[in-house]
Parts: structure tokens; C-alpha cells; sequence
């Protein structure tokens, strides 16, 4: 991978927040995604603030038509180009199929059509851009948002410590279906973030990469601490970044110590109710999460 | 001279999705569709279509596949009915609104609940509004030639958008009947390459299915519902072209028997063979009765219908769906404000039936036509009757 990539597919101009890590993340992944791709969205934050007519941030072709659909309108495109390149009509080139959806059009509404297209095994990359909740909407719950957090439909409250559920793990949902390639990633570490794209897109059949993208307005941040949240929730071990080829697991990052998870918890205002006990409870499962995960490595 | 063959309407509309060497069929299985999509996926399991099948996991799926098999300027073809094209209701909007030129057959099917497999237009009503051009036929025939017409009207660059041809399910899905297929030549000289104008391609990179705000968002219906409308002539021109080279004519509002007619019933699919036996009869026994059968019911067919019943007394049309707690049957409503402009036209009677797979016979329509002109004369206590139905 070059070291340094200047073209910038995703234009700058778009409509999102000050410090939105979904933004970054998308900008550095169109980066690896290179000019020969056409890029499917999924509604969301990420269209939304990218196309309203009459103008578009988008400068390679690029469709969004629903938002539960995306990786079902991916895979006509992959079906339908690798036909007619071999009926000798259509593109003559091979062309680069990404499919890109927020967490709740990945692991909600939309998980049937990706569970489909994965397991039909279309060459195609996924791209789950997880700000851990419906932003677009107003910050309601999903089931990608970790426990504790407060959204507007899992407000904290006299009787609710916010979001009931522990986060519904994606990553391991998509590895189940034995695809080639699945991995985690996060805009704090842009390089990772570029190599496993590139990885995703070479590789034949269905590549799927879950990227945690810090959301201010949701996670009730500092705008200027997107990329330094992004590290935490690394460092913790909340969010470890992982790769799984062929079923078999690679951590990117090992860190010998994790930071204690409250050191991530307290700079967010969406976890600031919670009890000195409840962040002990979430301490246990990220670290009893992370031993499952090196166990993975092990084996 | 080319021979008429014996085959399963299903069947043949695989035939004709092969014969114009369709791209990429994207379906999901739905009694009574079935056949064809099976028939489908085995010619692309022989090597005698060189398409995509794709087996989706669901007709919300279908749909979306062929959404973006259309968009980078594949044939897309598909097939549903029913509850499949209930859950697909929200892709087909986008079809249509985002011009991506898709033929799909619907075997129409009623509507849960109670669970009913068999045939109504319950389906076909319910997605009236998405915008996409709508063909109903009468015959294994007629649904070959309106299969081969639809992808030649929607892919022509002057329409470009989605075009469904109505079947009734099982009574003409699974009809095995005499049938002529369009020979390669014919099909090399009726349609033209699919060469959508602006497909997704990295040399030349278009924005897609954008957010439109307030500012935008009417001129882009409007624009829409003009294309629709101005699909009208491009179906004309097709079927005339059809009838030059294959011999057999479609117009958007089929007359039998219609020209004297004081009395006329309306109806829709396969229906109106039955119903034209019953005309048969009555004009034997001296009663001026004919039949106007709707075959384009979007875009509607205005002039046409005015044309068709403005001289006639009493007009009947008869609906096989519901639109509940309103007017009656949606066809009747419609033609009815159709002719409402007209100084002088017929009176309207709404029945509906034949829901669910419930049959009509010719003794049947012959009732419904003596009732229709009783209501006529006398009135009737409900806005529109239930032809059959057991209190
Ligand atoms: C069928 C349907 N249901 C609901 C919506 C409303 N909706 C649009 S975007 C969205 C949330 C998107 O959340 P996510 O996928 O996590 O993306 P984000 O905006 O957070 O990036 C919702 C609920 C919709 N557009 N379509
Ligand atoms: S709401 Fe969050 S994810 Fe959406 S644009 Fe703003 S910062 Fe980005
Ligand atoms: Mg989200």
C-alpha cells in the first residue's frame, strides 16, 4: 500500500458534523477504494450528508436506493457486470463492487440481504460504518450500541441504565457465514484502516470490514476527540482490531495491558449515568470478550 | 412457417426471457410464480440462457438486485405475486423513480389474510401507485407478446422505467395452451439492445439516487408522472410495430362486440374470455350487450376508455379486489372519473369478484350484466356489490 494516497474520491464540501469519524472513515476507505469501484449506500448518515441534489461529494459512481437493501443492490451489480463482460457487453474492465451502510443498516434492518449476499458468495466488499446507534435519525438505539449507552429510545433513566442489550457482535456474525475475509478497523488507525480495505477489495468473494466510527453528536463528545475516543475504545480492548482469514484469526494490535474501559467510558456523555458498578460489569465482559478473541487467535 | 406449441404459460415466459437473451434474473419463490422462475434457473443451469440467476433471500432482495443490475445497464428480469410483491413494495417506487427499465410478470395472486395462494388482483391494485408501466393479459399468447413488448417499451430511451405484465395465477400461470414463440429473427428485428444511457461506470461517474430536498423533490414527481404519461405513445408504437412483424394487434382497451352496445361490462385478465362467451350468448338472444377488456392499466388509458363507453347507457365494470370502506373497486373508480367529464355517459355499476380464486362462469357474468342493469334502473343500497358472495 502506498504510504500516502492524495486523491480524494469522497469530496470535501459534504454535510456532516464537526468531527464526524464516520466521515473520516469513509474518506480514508474511498481512498483504498481507488477510482475503478462503484460504491453502493445504504440511507444513512453518510448519504444523507453526501448527495443532496443538486450537488454530490461523490467522485466515482456511486448509487444509494433504500436503506435495508444495500448489499442486494450490490450483489445484481456484481452479478450483472460479470455477465456481460462475458457476453462481451457492458464494461470491458473488471470493476470493484463496494456496498457501505451504517450499523443499523447492517446489523438491523438490512442484515437478511447482507446474510444473503454472503452467503451466495458475491465478490464484493461490505463496509459497516459503526457509529453505534441510528444517527441520522436522532441518535435512536440499535443493536450495535453497547450497553449502558443512552440514546433517545434507550434513554437512561430512574428505571434504565440506558441501552438494555450487550452489542450485537457483527463481526462474528458476518465470520460465521465463512467468508474469506472479515476484519475490524477504526479511523484512529487510518493505515490499518487503508491496508484492509485494499485487502477486502482483492480478495474473490465476499470481504466484510466492521469500522468504528466515533459520532460526537451521538456519543456526546468533543469534536476534537474522535481520534483519541477511536484509540481508547483500541486500547481497551472494547474494540479490538482483528482480521479473520479463512476462518483463521489475527490480532492487529496486541496490547499486553488494556487500558481500564473508564478511562473510553468517561470522556463520552452517553455513558455519563452509569454507576461505578455498572462500569465494573462492563470491565468483566470487555475483558472476558478479549480472552474469547485471543482464545480465536490460538486456535 | 413457425408452429404453435403446447406449453405452460409459465414455461413460455422463460422462453421469451431467453430469447432476448436476458442478463440477470433475480427472483424469489412464490406459488403461483414458481414455474417460471424454475424454468429460469434450469435454462441457466443447461447453458441455454447465458444470464445471472440469482436465488435471493427474499423479493425485497429480488427487487433490489435487479435495481442494480438495471443501473449498470443489464436485461433484468423477475417474476412475483402476492405477498412477494407486497414485500417488495417500497423497491418498486425506486425502479420507477429512478428510471431503471426492469420487466417483471406478476402471477397475481390474492392477499393474506385468511392465506389465499390463489388469484385476484388484490397484488396488482395494491402497487397501482409505484409508477410503473402496467400490461394486464388474457392468454398464454398474450402474455408471451406483452413479456417480448415490455422490455422493448421500458428499455426505449424516450421511457426508460420498470413495466410489470399482469397473469392471473393458475388460471393462466399454469394453463397449458397453444403457443407461439417469437423466432430469433423476429426477436433480432423487434428489440433493440438494452443501452442505458447513463449506467454506474468508473470512466464516467454518475451520483445515483440522491436526497432530494423540498426544493427539488416536486419537479422530480413531475417529471416522473409527464414520463409515465408520455409512455403511453411508446407502448402504441410498440404494439403496432408488434403487430407488423408478428401479426396480431394490442390496444390499451380491447372492444368486443362493443360498437352498438347499450349495455357494456368492463373487466380485466383472464376474465374476460369467460365473460366473452357470456356476450356471445346475450347478443344471441338479441341483447345489446358488449365488452371493453382494460389491457394498459398504467399508464391509464383516458381517450381510449371515453372513446369506448361514452355511447353506451350503463357501463359495468367489474373489480377483483377491494379498496376497503371506499368507492368499490379501484377500476371502477377510475373509470368512472374518467368518464365524469363527459356530458353524456354511461352510469357506472361497480361489482367486485372473483376474489381469492372464487371462479365466475359465463352463467355468472350474465348475472352480474342482468343485475348491473337492474342497479342501473332501481339503484342499489350498497356502493358497489359482491358478485357470489354468501351472506
Ligand atoms: C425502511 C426504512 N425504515 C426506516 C428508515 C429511517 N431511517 C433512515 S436512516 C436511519 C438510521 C440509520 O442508521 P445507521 O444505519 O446506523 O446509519 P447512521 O445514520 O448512524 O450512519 C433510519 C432509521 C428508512 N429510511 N427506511
Ligand atoms: S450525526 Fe454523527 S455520524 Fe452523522 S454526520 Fe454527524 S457526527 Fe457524523
Ligand atoms: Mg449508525
Amino acid at each position: 500500500m502506498a504510504e500516502y494516497i492524495e486523491e480524494e474520491y469522497f469530496a470535501p464540501g459534504h454535510r456532516a458534523c464537526i468531527g464526524c469519524g464516520e466521515a473520516l472513515a469513509v474518506r480514508l476507505a474511498c481512498k483504498a477504494l481507488g477510482q475503478n469501484i462503484i460504491i453502493v449506500n445504504a440511507t444513512g448518515c453518510m448519504e444523507i450528508v453526501s448527495s443532496q441534489l443538486p450537488y454530490t461529494s461523490w467522485r466515482v459512481p456511486w448509487i444509494h436506493t433504500l436503506f435495508e437493501n444495500t448489499a442486494a443492490v450490490a450483489s445484481g451489480i456484481e452479478a450483472a457486470l460479470k455477465v456481460m463482460r462475458g457476453k462481451g457487453r457492458g464494461l470491458a474492465q473488471e470493476v470493484n463492487v463496494a456496498a457501505i451502510a451504517g450499523d443499523g443498516g447492517t446489523s438491523d434492518i438490512g442484515l437478511q440481504a447482507l446474510s444473503g449476499a454472503m452467503e451466495r458468495g458475491h465478490d464484493f466488499l461490505y463496509l459497516c460504518f459503526d457509529n453505534e446507534a441510528y444517527m441520522n435519525t436522532g441518535i435512536q438505539r440499535s443493536s450495535s450500541t453497547p450497553f449502558g449507552a443512552h440514546t433517545t429510545t434507550s434513554p437512561a433513566g430512574r428505571k434504565s441504565i440506558g441501552q438494555f442489550s450487550w452489542k450485537k457482535d457483527m463481526p462474528a456474525i458476518a465470520a460465521a457465514h465463512k467468508i474469506p475475509y472479515v476484519a475490524t478497523a477504526c479511523p484512529s488507525y487510518p493505515k490499518d484502516l487503508m491496508r484492509k480495505v485494499e485487502k477486502g477489495l482483492k480478495i474473490r468473494g465476499p470481504a466484510y470490514l466492521h469500522i468504528l466510527s466515533v459520532c460526537p453528536i451521538g456519543w456526546r463528545c468533543a469534536t476534537d476527540l474522535t481520534i483519541k475516543i477511536g484509540r481508547l475504545a483500541v486500547q481497551t480492548g472494547v474494540f479490538p482490531l482483528y482480521e479473520v482469514e479463512n476462518g483463521k484469526y489475527s490480532l492487529n494490535l496486541d496490547l499486553p495491558q488494556l487500558k481500564p474501559v473508564a478511562e473510553y467510558l468517561k470522556l463520552q456523555g452517553r455513558f455519563r449515568h452509569l454507576s461505578d458498578e455498572v462500569i465494573k460489569e462492563i470491565q468483566q465482559r470487555v475483558e472476558e470478550e478479549y480472552a474469547k478473541l485471543k482464545e480465536k487467535m490460538a486456535g | 412457417m413457425v408452429k404453435k406449441v403446447g406449453m405452460e404459460t409459465s414455461v413460455a415466459i422463460g422462453e421469451v426471457v431467453k430469447r432476448v437473451n436476458a442478463d440477470v434474473i433475480a427472483a424469489y419463490p412464490i406459488t403461483p410464480q414458481t414455474h417460471i422462475v424454475e424454468h429460469l434457473a434450469e435454462l441457466v443451469a443447461e447453458g441455454e440462457l447465458d444470464a445471472a440467476f440469482i436465488p435471493v433471500e427474499s423479493e425485497h432482495s429480488a427487487m433490489s438486485a435487479c435495481l442494480g443490475a438495471a443501473a449498470v445497464g443489464a436485461r433484468t428480469f423477475t417474476a412475483s405475486a402476492g405477498q412477494g410483491l407486497e414485500l417488495m413494495h417500497e423497491v418498486l417506487y425506486v425502479a420507477s423513480s429512478m428510471r431503471l427499465p426492469i420487466v417483471m410478470a406478476v402471477t397475481n395472486r390474492a392477499l393474506s389474510a385468511p392465506l389465499s395462494v390463489w388469484g385476484d388482483h388484490s397484488d396488482a391494485m395494491a402497487v397501482r401507485d409505484t409508477g410503473w408501466i402496467q400490461i394486464f393479459t388474457e392468454n398464454g399468447q398474450e402474455v408471451v407478446d406483452n413479456v417480448l413488448c415490455a422490455f422493448r417499451i421500458g428499455e426505449d430511451p424516450r421511457v426508460l422505467l420498470p413495466v410489470m405484465v399482469h397473469l392471473d395465477g393458475f388460471h393462466l400461470s399454469h394453463m397449458i395452451e397453444p403457443i407461439l414463440l417469437p423466432e430469433p429473427s423476429q426477436v433480432a428485428k423487434f428489440l433493440p439492445e438494452n443501452k442505458y444511457p447513463l449506467p454506474l461506470d468508473p470512466s464516467r461517474p454518475v451520483t445515483m439516487g440522491d436526497f432530494g430536498p423540498p426544493v427539488i423533490y416536486s419537479e422530480a414527481k413531475k417529471a416522473q408522472e409527464v414520463n409515465l404519461r408520455a409512455a403511453k405513445e411508446v407502448v402504441l408504437e410498440c404494439w403496432n410495430e408488434f403487430a407488423r412483424i408478428f401479426k396480431h394487434s394490442y390496444h390499451p382497451v380491447e372492444c368486443y362486440r362493443s360498437e352498438d352496445a347499450k349495455v357494456l361490462l368492463l373487466a380485466m385478465g383472464s376474465f374476460c374470455e369467460t365473460a366473452m362467451v357470456a356476450v356471445d350468448k346475450m347478443r344471441g338472444e338479441g341483447k345489446a350487450v358488449g365488452l371493453l377488456r382494460l389491457r394498459l392499466w398504467r399508464p391509464f388509458p383516458f381517450e381510449e376508455i371515453r372513446k369506448a363507453a361514452q355511447a353506451a347507457e350503463v357501463l359495468i365494470v367489474l373489480d377483483r379486489a377491494i379498496s376497503f370502506g371506499g368507492p368499490g373497486g379501484p377500476v371502477c373508480s377510475e373509470v368512472r372519473s374518467a368518464l365524469y367529464p363527459l356530458d353524456k355517459r354511461p352510469k357506472v355499476i361497480g361489482f367486485v369478484g372473483g376474489l381469492g380464486g372464487r371462479d365466475i362462469t359465463p352463467d355468472g357474468f350474465e348475472a352480474i350484466i342482468s343485475r348491473g342493469i337492474e342497479i342501473a334502473k332501481k339503484g342499489s343500497k350498497e356502493e358497489f356489490e359482491i358478485f357470489g358472495v354468501r351472506e
